[in-house]
Protein backbone atom coordinates (compact mmCIF):
# COMPACT_ATOMS: atom_id res chain seq x y z
CA UNK A 1 0.00 0.00 0.00
CA UNK A 2 1.24 3.51 -0.75
CA UNK A 3 1.00 6.51 1.54
CA UNK A 4 -1.64 7.96 -0.76
CA UNK A 5 -3.74 4.79 -0.53
CA UNK A 6 -3.43 4.78 3.28
CA UNK A 7 -4.47 8.44 3.46
CA UNK A 8 -7.57 7.67 1.36
CA UNK A 9 -8.40 4.62 3.44
CA UNK A 10 -8.23 6.56 6.70
CA UNK A 11 -9.88 9.67 5.22
CA UNK A 12 -6.79 11.48 6.41
CA UNK A 13 -5.75 15.02 5.67
CA UNK A 14 -2.28 15.95 4.51
CA UNK A 15 0.01 17.60 7.05
CA UNK A 16 3.25 17.30 5.07
CA UNK A 17 3.71 15.61 1.71
CA UNK A 18 7.07 14.45 0.49
CA UNK A 19 6.45 11.27 -1.48
CA UNK A 20 2.93 9.90 -1.21
CA UNK A 21 3.77 7.16 -3.73
CA UNK A 22 6.14 5.65 -1.17
CA UNK A 23 5.36 2.03 -0.39
CA UNK A 24 4.42 1.18 3.22
CA UNK A 25 5.66 -2.03 4.82
CA UNK A 26 4.05 -2.80 8.18
CA UNK A 27 3.20 -0.45 10.98
CA UNK A 28 3.88 0.55 14.57
CA UNK A 29 1.61 2.29 17.06
CA UNK A 30 2.97 4.18 20.05
CA UNK A 31 3.72 7.49 21.68
CA UNK A 32 6.72 6.87 23.90
CA UNK A 33 9.54 7.88 21.60
CA UNK A 34 12.14 5.53 23.06
CA UNK A 35 9.93 2.57 22.22
CA UNK A 36 9.13 3.87 18.78
CA UNK A 37 12.81 4.42 17.98
CA UNK A 38 13.70 0.90 18.92
CA UNK A 39 10.75 -0.94 17.43
CA UNK A 40 9.35 0.91 14.43
CA UNK A 41 10.85 -0.59 11.30
CA UNK A 42 11.98 1.19 8.13
CA UNK A 43 9.16 1.96 5.66
CA UNK A 44 6.44 1.40 8.25
CA UNK A 45 3.45 3.61 9.01
CA UNK A 46 3.85 5.05 12.50
CA UNK A 47 0.54 5.74 14.30
CA UNK A 48 0.75 8.22 17.16
CA UNK A 49 -0.96 11.07 18.99
CA UNK A 50 2.34 12.91 19.55
CA UNK A 51 2.35 16.20 17.69
CA UNK A 52 5.55 17.96 18.73
CA UNK A 53 8.64 18.50 16.63
CA UNK A 54 10.50 15.53 18.11
CA UNK A 55 8.23 13.31 16.03
CA UNK A 56 10.35 14.37 13.05
CA UNK A 57 13.60 13.28 14.66
CA UNK A 58 12.13 9.86 15.46
CA UNK A 59 10.53 9.53 12.02
CA UNK A 60 13.91 10.25 10.43
CA UNK A 61 15.74 7.84 12.74
CA UNK A 62 13.35 5.02 11.99
CA UNK A 63 12.96 5.94 8.31
CA UNK A 64 9.24 5.34 8.51
CA UNK A 65 7.22 5.88 5.33
CA UNK A 66 4.57 8.02 6.99
CA UNK A 67 3.54 9.40 10.36
CA UNK A 68 -0.19 9.04 11.00
CA UNK A 69 -1.44 11.52 13.59
CA UNK A 70 -4.57 9.99 15.11
CA UNK A 71 -7.61 11.27 17.01
CA UNK A 72 -7.69 14.67 15.33
CA UNK A 73 -4.50 15.70 17.09
CA UNK A 74 -3.33 18.97 15.60
CA UNK A 75 0.38 19.14 14.80
CA UNK A 76 2.59 21.95 16.09
CA UNK A 77 3.58 24.36 13.33
CA UNK A 78 7.20 23.43 14.11
CA UNK A 79 6.40 19.82 13.30
CA UNK A 80 4.80 20.81 10.00
CA UNK A 81 7.77 22.99 9.02
CA UNK A 82 10.36 20.40 10.02
CA UNK A 83 8.51 17.58 8.28
CA UNK A 84 8.36 19.57 5.06
CA UNK A 85 12.02 20.54 5.20
CA UNK A 86 13.18 17.01 6.06
CA UNK A 87 10.93 15.28 3.57
CA UNK A 88 8.73 13.34 6.00
CA UNK A 89 5.21 12.28 5.04
CA UNK A 90 2.69 13.20 7.74
CA UNK A 91 -1.07 12.67 7.57
CA UNK A 92 -3.80 13.24 10.16
CA UNK A 93 -7.00 11.31 10.80
CA UNK A 94 -9.91 11.63 13.21
CA UNK A 95 -9.77 7.87 13.89
CA UNK A 96 -8.06 6.57 17.00
CA UNK A 97 -5.10 4.22 16.61
CA UNK A 98 -7.15 1.05 17.11
CA UNK A 99 -9.79 2.09 14.59
CA UNK A 100 -7.20 3.14 12.05
CA UNK A 101 -5.20 -0.07 12.33
CA UNK A 102 -8.33 -2.21 12.23
CA UNK A 103 -9.33 -0.62 8.93
CA UNK A 104 -5.86 -1.21 7.50
CA UNK A 105 -5.80 -4.80 8.74
CA UNK A 106 -9.13 -5.55 7.01
CA UNK A 107 -7.53 -4.56 3.73
CA UNK A 108 -5.05 -7.41 4.18
CA UNK B 1 44.26 5.43 9.42
CA UNK B 2 41.40 7.65 8.33
CA UNK B 3 39.60 9.24 11.23
CA UNK B 4 36.82 11.80 11.35
CA UNK B 5 36.39 13.89 14.49
CA UNK B 6 33.14 15.79 15.07
CA UNK B 7 32.09 17.93 18.03
CA UNK B 8 28.71 19.38 18.83
CA UNK B 9 27.23 21.54 21.59
CA UNK B 10 23.91 20.15 22.75
CA UNK B 11 21.66 23.02 23.79
CA UNK B 12 20.05 22.46 27.19
CA UNK B 13 16.28 22.76 27.63
CA UNK B 14 15.81 22.97 23.87
CA UNK B 15 13.73 20.10 22.58
CA UNK B 16 13.42 21.73 19.20
CA UNK B 17 17.10 21.45 18.34
CA UNK B 18 17.62 18.16 20.20
CA UNK B 19 18.75 15.50 17.79
CA UNK B 20 20.71 17.75 15.47
CA UNK B 21 24.07 16.29 16.44
CA UNK B 22 22.66 12.83 15.79
CA UNK B 23 21.26 13.95 12.44
CA UNK B 24 24.66 15.28 11.42
CA UNK B 25 26.49 12.13 12.44
CA UNK B 26 23.92 10.01 10.66
CA UNK B 27 24.38 12.07 7.51
CA UNK B 28 28.17 11.61 7.67
CA UNK B 29 27.87 7.85 8.18
CA UNK B 30 25.48 7.58 5.24
CA UNK B 31 27.95 9.47 3.10
CA UNK B 32 30.70 7.09 4.16
CA UNK B 33 28.57 4.14 3.08
CA UNK B 34 28.21 2.58 6.53
CA UNK B 35 25.67 -0.28 6.83
CA UNK B 36 22.16 1.20 7.53
CA UNK B 37 21.65 -1.17 10.48
CA UNK B 38 24.79 0.16 12.17
CA UNK B 39 23.77 3.75 11.43
CA UNK B 40 20.38 3.06 12.99
CA UNK B 41 21.97 1.58 16.12
CA UNK B 42 24.30 4.49 16.83
CA UNK B 43 21.63 7.03 15.87
CA UNK B 44 19.13 5.61 18.37
CA UNK B 45 21.74 5.47 21.13
CA UNK B 46 23.11 8.95 20.41
CA UNK B 47 19.66 10.52 20.16
CA UNK B 48 18.72 9.04 23.53
CA UNK B 49 21.92 10.55 24.91
CA UNK B 50 21.20 13.96 23.44
CA UNK B 51 17.68 13.94 24.84
CA UNK B 52 19.00 12.89 28.25
CA UNK B 53 21.40 15.83 28.27
CA UNK B 54 18.56 18.21 27.39
CA UNK B 55 16.21 16.76 30.02
CA UNK B 56 18.59 16.24 32.90
CA UNK B 57 21.82 18.18 32.45
CA UNK B 58 21.08 21.50 30.76
CA UNK B 59 22.91 20.36 27.66
CA UNK B 60 26.48 19.27 27.12
CA UNK B 61 28.88 18.11 24.46
CA UNK B 62 28.59 15.32 21.92
CA UNK B 63 31.84 14.14 20.37
CA UNK B 64 31.90 11.58 17.57
CA UNK B 65 35.01 9.84 16.30
CA UNK B 66 34.47 7.83 13.17
CA UNK B 67 37.03 5.19 12.22
CA UNK B 68 37.04 2.71 9.36
CA UNK B 69 35.68 -0.07 11.56
CA UNK B 70 33.69 1.72 14.28
CA UNK B 71 32.20 4.92 15.65
CA UNK B 72 32.83 6.13 19.19
CA UNK B 73 30.47 8.77 20.59
CA UNK B 74 31.15 10.56 23.85
CA UNK B 75 28.34 12.44 25.57
CA UNK B 76 29.70 14.74 28.24
CA UNK B 77 27.66 16.96 30.53
CA UNK B 78 28.13 19.04 33.65
CA UNK B 79 24.75 18.17 35.10
CA UNK B 80 24.02 17.02 38.60
CA UNK B 81 25.16 13.46 37.95
CA UNK B 82 23.41 10.16 38.54
CA UNK B 83 23.07 9.02 42.15
CA UNK B 84 22.50 5.36 41.44
CA UNK B 85 23.61 4.16 38.01
CA UNK B 86 22.35 0.63 38.54
CA UNK B 87 18.87 1.99 39.23
CA UNK B 88 19.06 4.40 36.28
CA UNK B 89 19.89 1.46 34.01
CA UNK B 90 16.65 -0.34 34.93
CA UNK B 91 14.17 -0.17 32.05
CA UNK B 92 11.27 2.05 33.10
CA UNK B 93 13.11 3.97 35.81
CA UNK B 94 12.89 7.70 35.16
CA UNK B 95 13.18 10.96 37.06
CA UNK B 96 11.68 12.99 34.20
CA UNK B 97 8.86 15.40 35.01
CA UNK B 98 5.29 15.23 33.73
CA UNK B 99 6.09 18.01 31.24
CA UNK B 100 8.85 15.91 29.74
CA UNK B 101 6.62 12.84 29.63
CA UNK B 102 3.95 14.77 27.76
CA UNK B 103 6.51 15.25 24.98
CA UNK B 104 6.88 11.50 24.63
CA UNK B 105 10.10 11.19 26.62
CA UNK B 106 10.76 9.97 30.13
CA UNK B 107 9.84 6.33 29.47
CA UNK B 108 12.91 5.25 31.40
CA UNK B 109 14.37 3.61 28.31
CA UNK B 110 17.17 6.06 27.52
CA UNK B 111 20.14 4.37 29.18
CA UNK B 112 18.83 0.82 28.52
CA UNK B 113 18.42 1.67 24.83
CA UNK B 114 21.94 3.12 24.68
CA UNK B 115 23.28 -0.14 26.04
CA UNK B 116 21.04 -2.34 23.92
CA UNK B 117 21.91 -0.77 20.58
CA UNK B 118 25.68 -0.39 21.00
CA UNK B 119 28.53 -2.88 21.05
CA UNK B 120 30.15 -1.13 23.96
CA UNK B 121 28.57 1.16 26.54
CA UNK B 122 30.40 2.91 29.35
CA UNK B 123 29.08 5.39 31.89
CA UNK B 124 30.88 7.44 34.49
CA UNK B 125 29.00 9.83 36.73
CA UNK B 126 29.91 11.94 39.73
CA UNK B 127 27.30 13.76 41.76
CA UNK B 128 27.64 17.51 41.37
CA UNK B 129 30.21 17.12 38.59
CA UNK B 130 28.47 15.50 35.65
CA UNK B 131 28.17 12.41 33.50
CA UNK B 132 30.19 10.97 30.66
CA UNK B 133 28.81 8.25 28.44
CA UNK B 134 30.81 6.48 25.76
CA UNK B 135 29.01 4.59 23.03
CA UNK B 136 30.74 2.36 20.50
CA UNK B 137 29.22 0.72 17.45
CA UNK B 138 31.40 -1.56 15.35
CA UNK B 139 30.77 -1.71 11.63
Amino acid sequence: MTVKQLANLLKATTVAECDFDRQIEGGYAGDLLSFVMGRATPNCAWYTIMTNVNVCAVATLTDCAVVVLCEDCQPDQLLVDRAQSQGINVIATSLDMYQAITIVAKQG
Amino acid sequence: MEHLHLEYDVDGNNFVSAGQATENVKFCLKGLGVNPQDIRRIAIAMYEGEINMVIHANGGKAIADIYLDKIVVQLIDSGEGIANIEQAMQPGFSTATEDIRSLGFGAGMGLPNMKKYTDDFAIESTLGVGTKITLTVKF
